[in-house]
């Protein structure tokens, strides 16, 4: 047993509903108990999805544990399988089924002798397996079925096509600024003159997924979720992939070189100028190379910072600052424990020392030693920046719905390296800014001359009414004193009670 | 299926409990800022963390006074000893919090494994010196605001049967509080601590709306002795055969059957003061088994209605349509008839009708005085048929969960989120104005956007 207040990355059965739900006409069945569906609420809100979340429960309660789910899972895929016509079901396990040992495979089996989609079940447990391993674990899971199942009936044709063509692989629902860097990967595809191909899970469709291998290579922009997607890819048909995560100017400079180079292994004749492209982009289009050669960026030199987060975006923001921005990364850490080894050796030089856990309690003592001028991290680490006043840029999931942004803000490829210099600015400025009051004692004298703006006040508050007083919210307090004052006069009452309190408050509607 | 509106009494159907509902260890939220001196401990895996992390959001970050006891591949494989755990986890919370009482929630997984919590919370409560108080609050068996059910009936338990020990400090506090309004009452505040006849309350609220209904008792003559949950798990009400009790929510069957069958006390059944007029019912039922006339109830009760005019201007004549999925629906619908609503479906993850006998009967009286049509009653209802039953209605309001309500907006259907009215203040007169202010808010907000044509946001 582990005491636990809060987690970095959710449990399994969240991987597998965010690469179900973001393919298009694909539909997850949960086995789980009653209020086990919070993901739906998630993608509602956080993602304000306009259509219903393709996931539904069968759920376990006092009956099923008593006789066994019996009819009622493949009860609920046929009917699903019937409402929506859904290409593919995906039975997900949860907690509770995991430890229930029933023949989930089975009902799986069963089920699709009378459904028109294609079942399977996901593969992933609970007890082993986090979100982000057993997203990964699910992409791989429905790619090779796909593969497997046109291979089988032998539709399978591997035709390279024509032009240069990639596909990006791990773009997916509820993932930090992914739609964005989609956007701006398609970009700069498109620029190298480099066609997509497919994109997957998000917005994909399982009946595209034997396309696959038309592509040269596969794009893995994100550490956590793509890669055994790849590997099985690379195994299998052979495709190169490239899994450098172009964020930042150097790391998305060694990406665009690393693409030229799988391009160029396939021996056409490929004059695309990439030189002078990254040359152009980095000086010129690319705000963010100008920006650590300006005075501002001249200021924030040796100043300290934290970065915390998943793999992906802790290394590359490690890299940022300590390469792009002369910024000192005094720790940087990362909660993806099952990647520690690949974080290491990236972060390996770029900062004072590495922290691995998914513990926030240590993330914060150690924020809390080190003080910085300025962290990087999740919402948690925002958290606790606020109660040590030191600012936080978000850059890494668990986030909350402002990390939803509707406005364009990738974090990847060029348009991401001048969003990224926004953040790291913002948040040191911000940070100075605040110092500096301090020092000055603010904009403003902090004396107020008389006790309140209407000074004629006659009313007396009782101690209990004061007291509740106080149980408001600070924001409202004082628009309720005041009419509470107002509706006191009004009744020609001196003495403020609880019942006069009250009493004020359904006469205003306050 | 339009017919369904046309029913002359309720109708009761039951579906296939395919909806979406919080998971009631959710309780914690609201039960641990009530308790101050309380901790509860959530003794489940990561899928309840995380739910509990999303769904509370803010508050995980203001340190509050619940945790987590995450369990491990080896406290599933029974490899380690769930006793020593359980210890070591709550003699830390002890030395970090040092709180009064320690309430561990079991979850499904808890019960899947058969963890013998109500075993062995007494010999570690003898052990560790803390009581520790023992709820099953999981999704196998119980939906949302039933989590506080299971809580408030396992602390029924530990309520003192006897005032004799505490007697005299309570009657020091009480002669310290009587600086209070009328000095008349005082007899009667005398009176009330016999342990005759005496009024505990039951059911979680914040401390202001307590107060608000201790007032309006206290108004029509009657003393209330005490609150299950109190604030300080110290304060717990005395609960023998000569204590009335009477619930102040519709979801808290259990905590009633329990202090009926295992403390002998006498339950009033009464509609649930929720509404000015539900208030003024829940009122007069107390009154008149006390024996009271309430004078001014009837005025009270029109001086409501009179202030909440602009916004009954708003619902009047509008169709509601209940998804269910906190217990609070029957009273709500029932107010908003009494608003001039039209209710087509109250959804409801389960109806005690004998705990919920005199709201539902009001609710049918207030349908007949208004002469609208019965509203067509869903237990466990099945989401996926009542979104089909939406389009085909095409409410002016659905009360719904967060899972369903941005769908359902951008097609064009005003919704609410039902959550809200669990947190909101809605109980006694007092509060009325805040029940309506949440249910025009989708009609206000959206009015200000009615002529730009954007209704329907998807494409279809």
């Amino acid at each position: 047993m582990k005491l636990a207040y809060w987690m970095y990355a959710g449990p399994a059965h969240i991987g597998t509903l965010r690469v179900a739900s973001s393919f298009k006409n694909v539909h997850a069945i949960m086995h789980a108990p009653l209020g086990d569906d919070y993901f739906n609420v998630m993608r509602s809100m956080l993602e304000r999805e306009r259509d219903f979340t393709p996931v539904t429960a069968s759920i376990v309660d006092r009956h099923v544990l008593a006789r066994g789910s019996q009819e009622k899972v493949v009860d609920n895929i046929t009917r699903k399988d019937k409402e929506e016509n859904p290409d593919l079901i995906i039975l997900t396990p949860t907690c509770t089924s995991s430890i229930l040992q029933e023949d989930l495979q089975n009902f799986v089996n069963r089920a699709s002798l009378d459904s028109k989609s294609d079942v399977i079940l996901a593969d992933v447990n609970h007890y082993r397996v986090n979100e982000l391993q057993a997203a990964d674990r699910t992409l791989e899971q429905i790619i090779r079925f796909y593969l497997e199942k046109a291979k089988a009936k032998n539709e399978l044709i591997i035709k390279k096509t024509e032009k240069p063509s990639a596909n990006i692989i791990g773009i997916f629902t509820l993932g930090f600024h992914n739609q964005h860097d989609c956007r701006e990967l398609k970009r700069l595809l498109t620029d190298l003159g480099v066609e997509i191909n497919e994109i997957l899970p998000e917005g994909g469709s399982v009946t595209n997924i034997k396309k696959l291998p038309n592509a040269w290579f596969n794009l893995i922009p994100y550490r956590e979720v793509g890669l055994m997607a790849a590997n099985y890819l690379q195994s299998e048909f052979d495709m190169p992939y490239v899994a450098i995560t172009p964020m930042g100017l150097l790391e998305t400079e060694n990406c665009i070189r690393e693409i030229v180079n799988i391009i160029k292994g396939f021996n056409i004749s490929y004059d695309f100028d990439f030189e002078s492209y990254i040359d152009t982009q980095t000086r010129f289009i690319s705000q963010a190379a100008w920006f650590s050669r300006s005075i501002d960026c001249q200021n924030l030199t040796g100043k300290k910072a934290v970065v915390f987060g998943d793999a992906t975006h802790a290394a590359s923001m490690t890299k940022i600052l300590a390469r792009e921005m002369g910024i000192r990364v005094v720790c940087s850490g990362t909660y993806c424990k099952h990647d520690a080894d690949w974080f290491r050796e990236q972060v390996d030089g770029f900062c004072d020392e590495v922290l691995i856990t998914d513990d926030h309690t240590q993330v914060a003592d150690m924020i809390a030693r080190v003080e910085p001028a300025a962290i990087f991290g999740t919402q948690m680490e925002r958290h606790i920046g606020k109660r040590l006043d030191i600012p936080c840029g978000v850059i890494s999931a668990p986030v909350h719905i402002q990390n939803f942004p509707l406005g364009f803000r990738p974090f990847l490829g060029y348009e991401g390296t001048n969003q990224i210099s926004d953040l790291v600015y913002n948040s040191f400025t911000l940070g100075m800014e605040d110092h500096l009051l301090e020092i000055f004692g603010g904009h403003d004298t902090k004396e107020v001359i008389t006790k309140s703006l209407s000074t004629d006040s006659d009313l007396v508050w009782a101690p209990e009414a004061l007291a509740e007083l106080q149980r408001i919210p600070g924001f409202v307090r004082g628009k309720i004193k005041r009419n509470t004052e107002k509706f006191a006069r009004e009744q020609n009452v001196n003495e403020i009670t609880l019942e006069i309190m009250f009493a004020a408050k359904e006469a205003v509607g306050a | 299926m339009k017919n369904s509106k046309l029913n002359e009494t309720l109708t009761f159907d039951c579906e296939t409990g395919n909806y979406h509902t919080f998971c009631p260890i959710s309780c914690v939220a609201w039960l641990y800022q009530k308790i101050e001196d309380s901790f509860f401990l959530v003794i489940g895996t990561k899928t309840c963390g995380y739910f509990l992390q999303n769904a509370l959001g803010v508050m995980i970050f203001a340190e509050p006074r619940y945790a987590m006891a995450e369990l491990e591949e080896a406290d599933i494989s029974a490899q380690l000893n769930d006793y020593k755990e359980l210890k070591r986890l709550c003699l830390q919370i002890k030395q970090d919090r040092n709180p009064s009482v320690i309430v561990w929630i079991g979850t499904c997984t808890t019960e899947i494994i058969k963890m013998d919590l109500e075993g062995m919370a007494p010999k570690l409560e003898a052990e560790i010196q803390t009581p520790i108080v023992v709820a099953r609050a999981n999704g196998l068996d119980y939906a949302f605001t039933q989590g506080e059910d299971t809580v408030l009936s396992a602390m029924v338990q530990r309520c003192p049967s006897h005032s004799n020990v505490q007697k005299d400090q309570n009657l020091i506090t009480e002669e310290q509080t009587n600086s209070s309004p009328n000095l008349e009452n005082l007899g009667q505040k005398k009176k009330s601590f016999c342990d005759e006849n005496s009024l505990v309350l039951f059911g979680s609220l914040p401390n202001n709306v307590a107060t608000q209904l201790n007032l309006e008792l206290e108004r029509c003559g009657i003393k209330v002795s005490g609150w299950l949950p109190s604030q300080r798990y110290g304060d717990l009400p005395v609960l023998n055969e000569n204590v009335y009790v009477c619930g102040i929510n519709p979801f808290l069957s259990r905590t009633a059957t329990t202090l009926m069958r295992r403390r002998k006390c006498k339950l009033i059944s009464a509609p649930f003061p929720i509404g000015p007029d539900g208030t003024r019912a829940w009122l007069e039922k107390i009154c008149s088994v006390f024996g009271v006339t309430p004078i001014g109830l009837v005025e009270r009760e029109q001086q409501i209605w009179d202030s909440l005019q602009d916004y009954i201007a708003l619902v009047r004549g509008k169709s509601v349509f209940f998804m269910g999925d906190n217990l609070l629906e029957i009273s709500l619908a029932r107010f908003l008839v009494r608003c001039g609503m039209i209710v087509y479906e109250i959804g409801i993850p389960y109806l005690d009708k004998r705990f919920q006998a005199a709201e539902l009967d009001f609710l049918e009286k207030t349908c007949q005085e208004l002469n609208v049509p019965m509203p067509r009653i869903v237990e466990k209802p099945d989401n996926y048929n009542q979104v089909q039953r939406i389009r085909e209605l095409q409410p002016d309001l659905a009360i719904t969960g967060m899972a369903h309500a941005n769908p359902l907006e951008a097609r064009g259907i005003n919704t609410k989120w039902s959550v809200e009215f669990t947190f909101a203040q809605i109980h006694g007169f007092t509060n009325a104005r805040d029940i309506l202010e949440l249910v025009t808010r989708p009609l206000r907000r959206n009015k200000a956007l009615e002529n730009l044509g954007w209704n329907q946001l998807v494409k279809i």
